[in-house]
C-alpha cells in the first residue's frame, strides 16, 4: 500500500483528481433530504456525527432482521453467520489503516474507550511515578481527562505541547519537552475544535528516537483522510464509527501486537477468557482479550459496511473534494462583516471554527438553525483551546463529502444575517 | 413554524446591545457565580439588601444574547421588590418558559418586559440561557455561596 504520509489534501490532489459525484453520494444517505424548519436540511455538524449512508443502515437492519445471534460460542448457523460477519467487519477496519493483522484490531465503544483502555491496561502496568506522557493543548477532553485521572492514581507527569496562534503545534517545544523521562505522547491527527491537521509522523519518529511511544487519536482523520498506520509507525490509533458514517457505540482501537499481548485485560468477563477456574483465569487471544462481555455486534458489521462505503469512493476523492469545499467555505467566510476564524492553520481539514463579533456562537447557532442549517456552537470539548483564544465558545461548521457549495452559500448568507440582527 | 423574530424581539437585542445595571457593585452583600456549561456563559450576579428588600442588583459577564438580554431585564424588575416578590416573579417566569401550553398573553401582564423573553418556549435548547441568572440569584437569595451551573 503506497499511502501518503503527512501530506496535506492539496498535495493529495497531484495531477489527476479523483472526481466525487455529489448527487450521487447525497442520494446514498436518505437523512439529507428532509426539510427541517420548513427548509432543506443543510448539516454541518459533522465532526460531531457524521449521517449514515443507505448500506450502513440495511446492513445494521439486515443484521437484527436476519442475522441477530451471539457470537464466538454458538454451534449454529445463525451464531456462525453473525461471527463470520462481525470477524469480516474487523478485518475491514484492519485493511482500512493498513494495521499487520486482525489481533491488532480491538472493537470498543469508541475513541474515548479506546483512549481509557490504553490509559488504564498500558498506562498502569507500564508507568511509574515521574514517568513523563505528553499531550497537546489542542487535545478533545477524551485524550486529556483519562491521562490526568492516571497521574492522580499513580503520580505520572503530563506534559503540554503549546499551540501558537494559527492552531497549530509548537513543534519546537515539543523538541524540548521530550527526554529520557517521556514514555508516550497521546496526540490527535486532526483537531475537531481547530481543523488543524498534525504531522504525526514526524512527531511519532522523534517521539521513538526519544524512546517514547506514540497514540494517534484518530477520531476526526480517519474520515478525512487516509490513513496507514504502518507507514505512520504508530504505535496505538484510535477512532470512533459514528464519526466515520458508521453506527454510534463502535469504534476502534489499534495497538502494536507485542504492546497489547503484554498489557493487562481492561475488563474482565466473559468472551476474553479461555479458561475459568474459581482461583485462576487463563485470558483469551488477542484481540478477544480486550473484549469482555457481548459486544456491540450490529454495530461492528455496521461499522464495516461504512468503511466499504469510504473504500468505495476513495479517501483520496474525499479529501480532494472536502478540500475545495474548505476552501471555498473560508474565502466566502471572510466576506462576512465581523467574522474571525479561530484555527488558521496552513495544513487543514473539513471544520471551520469562528466568531462573530457582537454575536454570541449560541445565537449564531440559533439563527442559522432556523434556516435549515445545522452547525455546532460551544467549547467542542476543547475548553483549553477556548482558554487559549480567550473565548467561551466558537461556531463551528465541520465538512463531509456529502456538503455542497450551494449549501455554504446558504450558510454564509444566515451569517450575515446573524450579524444584521444581533451585531 | 418557527419564526425568529418571536426570539430575538427589539427589546432583547436592546438590552443584549446595551445591558442595564452591568457592572460589579462595590458594597454588594451578596455576590455569586452563575455558569453555563453547555455553552460557557458566565455571570456574576451582584445584590445588595435592605432588610427584605433587594435595594440594588447588577451584574456583569459574559453570554448570548438571550442570557444577557434575560439578566439585563431580571435586574430592571428586581430593584426594590422583598425577597418573597423575586421568588414569585421567577415561579411566573419559569412556567412562561416551561408551560408551552399556557397562553403568552396570560404571563404578559404579570411578567411586564420579562415576558419579552415569551419565545424562548419554542427553542427548548436556549431555556437555560434565559434562566442562569435567575437560579444565580435564587442561590443569593438563599445565601448560598457556591457557584451555579445549569447542569
Amino acid at each position: 500500500m503506497n499511502q501518503p504520509v503527512d501530506s496535506t489534501a492539496a498535495e493529495l490532489l497531484g495531477g489527476n483528481r479523483p472526481a466525487l459525484d455529489v448527487e450521487r453520494v447525497r442520494a446514498d444517505f436518505p437523512i439529507l433530504h428532509q426539510e427541517v424548519r420548513g427548509k432543506p436540511l443543510a448539516y454541518f455538524d459533522n465532526a460531531a456525527t457524521s449521517q449514515k449512508p443507505a448500506k450502513v443502515i440495511e446492513t445494521v437492519d439486515h443484521y437484527y432482521r436476519a442475522l441477530n445471534s451471539n457470537i464466538h460460542r454458538g454451534v449454529h448457523y445463525l451464531s456462525e453467520q453473525a461471527t463470520s460477519a462481525y470477524e469480516n467487519a474487523r478485518e475491514a477496519q484492519r485493511r482500512f489503516i493498513n494495521a499487520e493483522s486482525t489481533r491488532e484490531i480491538v472493537f470498543v465503544r469508541g475513541a474515548t474507550e479506546a483512549i481509557n483502555l490504553i490509559v488504564q491496561s498500558w498506562g498502569r502496568s507500564q508507568l511509574k511515578a515521574g514517568d513523563e506522557v505528553i499531550i497537546s493543548e489542542m487535545e478533545h477532553h477524551s485524550n486529556i481527562v483519562p491521562w490526568q485521572m492516571l497521574r492522580d492514581q499513580i503520580g505520572i507527569e503530563l506534559k503540554v505541547i503549546p499551540i501558537n496562534d494559527a492552531g497549530e503545534l509548537q513543534l519546537d517545544i515539543y523538541e524540548e519537552l521530550l527526554n529520557e523521562r517521556t514514555k508516550l505522547v497521546a496526540i490527535n491527527h486532526l483537531s475537531n475544535a481547530l481543523g488543524t491537521v498534525n504531522p504525526v509522523k514526524s512527531i511519532i519518529d522523534q517521539a521513538h528516537e526519544a524512546g517514547a511511544l506514540v497514540l494517534v487519536d484518530g477520531a476526526q482523520a480517519v474520515p478525512h483522510t487516509p490513513v496507514d498506520v504502518q507507514a505512520l509507525g504508530c504505535d496505538f490509533y484510535v477512532y470512533s464509527g459514528h464519526k466515520l458514517f458508521g453506527p454510534t457505540g463502535i469504534g476502534v482501537l489499534y495497538g502494536r501486537e507485542d504492546l497489547l499481548e503484554a498489557m493487562p485485560p481492561y475488563q474482565g468477563g466473559g468472551d476474553m477468557i479461555k479458561m475459568v477456574k474459581l482461583d485462576r483465569t487463563i485470558y483469551n487471544d488477542l484481540p478477544y482479550k480486550f473484549e469482555a462481555g457481548t459486544p456491540h455486534i450490529a454495530g461492528g458489521i455496521g461499522l464495516g459496511a461504512a468503511v466499504e462505503y469510504v473504500e468505495d469512493i476513495g479517501l483520496e476523492a474525499i479529501a480532494a473534494y472536502e478540500h475545495d469545499l474548505l476552501e471555498y467555505a473560508t474565502e466566502q467566510a471572510l466576506t462576512v462583516e465581523g467574522l474571525k476564524l479561530i484555527g488558521t492553520a496552513q495544513n487543514k481539514a473539513s471544520i471551520l471554527s469562528f466568531i462573530m463579533d457582537g454575536v454570541h456562537p449560541h445565537d449564531l447557532g440559533t439563527i442559522v438553525d432556523s434556516e435549515g442549517i445545522a452547525i455546532r456552537t460551544g467549547h467542542h470539548c476543547a475548553m483549553p483551546v477556548m482558554d487559549h483564544f480567550g473565548v467561551p465558545a466558537t461556531a463551528r461548521a465541520s465538512f463531509a463529502f456529502y456538503n455542497t457549495h450551494a449549501e455554504i452559500d446558504r450558510l454564509i448568507a444566515a451569517l450575515k444575517h446573524a450579524h444584521e440582527v444581533l451585531a | 413554524m418557527f419564526d425568529l423574530k418571536d426570539l430575538y424581539q427589539e427589546v432583547i437585542v436592546d438590552h443584549n446591545r446595551s445591558p442595564r445595571n452591568f457592572g460589579a457593585l462595590e458594597d454588594a452583600d451578596r455576590v455569586i457565580e452563575g455558569y453555563n456549561p453547555l455553552c460557557g456563559d458566565k455571570l456574576n450576579l451582584y445584590v445588595k439588601f435592605d432588610d427584605e428588600r433587594i435595594s440594588d442588583v447588577k451584574f456583569d459577564g459574559s453570554g448570548c444574547a438571550i442570557s444577557v438580554a434575560s439578566a439585563s431585564l431580571m435586574t430592571e424588575a428586581l430593584k426594590g421588590k422583598t425577597k418573597a416578590d423575586a421568588e414569585r416573579i421567577f415561579n411566573d417566569f419559569h412556567e412562561l418558559l416551561t408551560a408551552r401550553d399556557m397562553p403568552i398573553a396570560a404571563e404578559v401582564e404579570k411578567l411586564d418586559k420579562l415576558a419579552a423573553l415569551a419565545g424562548v418556549r419554542d427553542y427548548p435548547t436556549r431555556i437555560k440561557c434565559a434562566t442562569l441568572c435567575w437560579h444565580t440569584l435564587h442561590s443569593a437569595l438563599e445565601g448560598k455561596d457556591e457557584p451555579v451551573t445549569t447542569e
